[in-house]
């Protein structure tokens, strides 16, 4: 489309200018790289994963990164449009779906989530860039649909290859988030929920993995603070503030920001790209958005995770949230604000 | 008081191949030379000269009435064709060929006049007789910009910030000629009623910055600030900004915030028409990159062919992948390289394929903001893009497309390779083309 623009703005200007055009360098950071980046980023997290579930972690880790990447080169196979698998968006999608899923979740439901992620909310929507909302989080919001799924708890496979095809649905103790939405603290102590603890999802597991990763996103400059402080300074200050079962609020607090997909949110899912807003205003409001709503959805949603639900539904508000736009340069402050305003009490006279 | 713009990029500069290479004249000065009659801002002169006439260095050879400044010749010889020769922005124009005699007889002795006795208007004359533009940026006349400028302006900045990657012409002319730079700086602010100048330097550069601050010392009437190295620096609103911190709105120019810019080339080139007598027939040219065998900064007769230049600096080594006259990130690529060396053309930066950026088939935004984040005119690139490249064009203004400053800084960020820089400008094409056929 873009091509054709050119091209004809080039016949009525002068066709002597060649094909090359300026900038003749650019940035070695590609979205190759930065995928790259964030697949890096994951591993920690994975490891942990591994360490706490036992082999079984690993393999539907692999397996769920393994059907993203199949499901989209079919697809776009099918449909004779080129490749997009080596961007390596379809490996980061099934890596972020795999932690958002309890070990022991059954393999067809991998299948079913990676299939809903690719094709569904990405490749339906035209690829990489178009969709509108979190291909992960919106397939794991779509396996809440699966009763079967909320019956896993969490499990352990154990250290044995037998796990790895261990039943589904062995004994699971609730999780912190289940007990924190009922008002109770969990058992666990705050150095088990900051290095690693059982029950929930794969990256719920070890807070300290999730930040040593977000960390190095911030230091590679994959993804800036502003979402991440944003998103969990609203939570701590609404958790701080309405601490529920009239526990201690520091220590409420506490728990509530190192339990559950809190992190995993907003270091990985809350800053993707496609579906956050690019200026800076927007994207202050889309992160303070997500808190707000991932504090509603634990103390009165109906799971006891909300973190899935928040960002999403934030993410359908991104193309509002760009209109925050930054200040027109050399415009006076306010400016655009004033105008708006001056156009309303024009209608309001006329 | 420190300032800065917003965003903008930091490519390697890889000025590092030609700095230290002093100026040099042409070993071997050009068989013959072509002088494009256009080469400023407005209408093209008309020649005075026909072919076979014998022309002196520094005779005028083309004028005009308009908008616009004189022309002159560069070398002494005999006019051997005016005719349409190409150009290197594009569309051949009506040039003056000079075949060279080398002698390089002067025109006439040059009258000794006592500068400090120069009203402003007589200087101003000067300044508009010897066929001074902008050196650096799209070739207004000077003189343009100055009455432009008179009694709106409190500052007047001299730029010597080369943000572009590769060039190195500024950086060896404020070495080598800063008294130069200082004195025609001098001569500006006295046109504008100005007390003093203000000099910028990159920071990359601080041996300048000490060596202009030594002369300032002496001679008083202009101060020396480093800048941040950060590209688009060079541009006039980003250098006010950085300067002054002020912002030009949209739609002015910086004399409307009392600002007046001038490139330390245009400086240089003032004080030899005021001091020397001198019109502006030379001009430094860094021809340099990673497929030149000997970079170099040249002192070049305008109207030497590209092809020449090239000869001169030792030819290129393995296959080129283009030829840009300006740095690698605005330049522009030349095709036809006998065409000449103008008085906008500052260098000449010679790429290897793996070098150059290559063009994404399939381009795919990802929406990663970093258009965004380094816009430094607060644009949304990727919006404008969006609404481009499914026509709705008129939608773009909403974004402020005519903002743009065309710096290219999105489109070298872009991860994706989507062409941000290129929508824009066919956007403002399709705009320009539409209002035109309203009226």
């Amino acid at each position: 489309m873009n091509q054709e623009i050119t091209s004809t703005a080039n016949k009525s200007e002068q066709p002597v200018l060649p094909a090359r055009h300026f900038p003749h360098i650019s940035a070695p950071m590609k979205t190759r790289h930065i995928m790259l980046d964030v697949v890096i980023s994951l591993i920690p997290s994975v490891a942990v994963a591994v360490y706490f579930y036992g082999l079984r972690a690993l393999t539907v880790t692999l397996m769920s990164v393994l059907l993203c990447v199949v499901f989209e080169f079919l697809y776009r196979f099918w449909l004779k449009k080129p490749s997009s698998i080596g961007d390596l968006s379809a490996v980061v999608t099934g890596l972020l779906l795999a932690l958002c899923l309890p070990a022991a979740a059954p393999y067809w439901m991998v299948a079913v989530g990676d299939f809903f992620a690719i094709i569904v909310v990405k490749q339906l929507f035209g690829g990489l860039g178009k969709n509108f909302m979190n291909p992960a989080l919106a397939a794991r919001a779509f396996l809440y649909s699966f009763p079967a799924l909320t019956a896993v708890g969490s499990a352990s496979g154990g250290w044995f290859w037998k796990g790895i095809w261990s039943s589904v649905g062995t004994a699971s103790s609730e999780t912190p988030m289940a007990l924190m939405q009922s008002g109770k603290l969990p058992s666990q102590s705050l150095s088990q929920m900051l290095f690693g603890q059982h029950g929930g999802s794969m990256g719920e597991t070890c807070a300290a993995a999730l930040l040593l990763g977000g960390l190095y996103l911030i230091f590679r400059g994959i993804i800036n603070l502003r979402i991440p402080s944003c998103y969990i300074a609203t939570v701590a200050v609404l958790t701080f503030l309405f601490p529920l079962g009239g526990n201690d609020r520091l220590l409420w607090m506490t728990y509530e920001l190192l339990g559950g997909s809190l992190l995993l949110g907003a270091f990985f899912m809350a800053t993707d790209y496609v579906t956050s807003p690019v200026t800076r205003g927007g994207q202050v409001l889309y992160a303070i958005g997500c808190g707000g709503l991932t504090v509603l959805l634990r103390y009165f949603g109906a799971y006891p995770e909300g973190v899935y639900f928040a960002i999403i539904l934030m993410n359908t508000a991104v193309w509002l949230l760009d209109q925050i736009r930054p200040r027109r340069f050399g415009a006076p402050r306010f400016d655009a604000w004033k105008k708006r305003l001056s156009v309303f009490r024009k209608e309001k006279g006329g | 008081m420190k300032h800065n713009f917003f965003g903008g990029v930091h490519p390697r500069d890889k000025k590092s191949l030609s700095r230290d290479v002093a100026i040099a004249p042409l070993s071997e000065p050009p068989v013959q030379v072509i002088i494009p009659m256009a080469m400023h801002v407005g209408e093209p002169c008309t020649p005075l000269v026909s072919p076979g006439d014998t022309v002196c260095v520094g005779q005028k050879i083309g004028s005009t009435e308009h908008l616009g400044v004189s022309v002159h010749a560069s070398v002494s010889g005999t006019v051997t064709a005016v005719e349409l020769r190409p150009h290197p922005d594009g569309e051949p124009v009506v040039s003056v060929v000079i075949g060279n005699d080398f002698l390089d007889t002067p025109v006439a002795e040059p009258e000794s006049r006592n500068v400090q006795q120069l009203s402003q208007q007589e200087l101003l004359d000067i300044v508009r007789e010897a066929g001074i533009v902008e050196l650096d940026g799209a070739g207004i006349p000077i003189h343009v910009k100055l009455t432009g400028a008179a009694g709106k302006v409190d500052t007047v900045i001299v730029s010597g910030a080369e943000c572009d990657p590769y060039l190195t012409a500024n950086y060896r002319l404020m070495t080598e000629q800063g008294s130069k730079i200082l004195g025609g700086a001098q001569l500006i602010c006295r046109m504008l009623d100005v007390p003093k100048a203000t000099i910028g330097v990159e920071a990359g550069h601080m041996d300048v910055v000490q060596s202009l601050r030594r002369l300032a010392q002496e001679s008083g009437g202009a101060e020396v600030r480093p800048l941040r190295v950060r590209y688009p620096q060079g541009g006039e609103k980003q250098l006010v900004q950085t300067l002054t911190g002020r912002q030009v709105p949209p739609y002015k120019l910086p004399e409307d915030v009392g600002c007046a810019v001038f490139s330390v080339g245009t400086a240089a080139a003032v004080y030899d028409a005021v001091y020397e007598g001198k019109p502006l027939t030379h001009r430094v040219v860094t021809v340099t990159g990673e497929a030149i065998q000997k970079p170099a900064n040249f002192w070049v007769p305008i109207g030497t062919p590209m092809e020449h230049l090239l000869r001169e600096a030792g030819g290129c080594s393995g296959e080129p992948e283009c030829v840009l006259t300006g740095g690698a990130m605005t330049g522009l690529p030349q095709q036809d390289l006998s065409a000449p060396v103008t008085k906008q053309v500052n260098s000449l930066v010679v790429l290897p394929a793996d070098v150059c950026a290559r063009t994404v088939q399939e381009p795919v935004c990802i929406r990663c903001g970093r258009c965004v984040e380094v816009c430094p005119m607060h644009l949304l690139p990727l919006y404008i893009h969006l609404y481009a490249s499914h026509g709705r064009f008129r939608e773009t203004e909403r974004f402020h497309v005519a903002d743009c400053m065309e710096c290219g800084s999105c489109t070298y960020n872009c991860p994706g390779g989507v062409p941000l820089v290129q929508s824009v400008r066919a956007t403002k094409h399709r705009l320009r083309f539409a209002a035109r056929q309203e009226r």
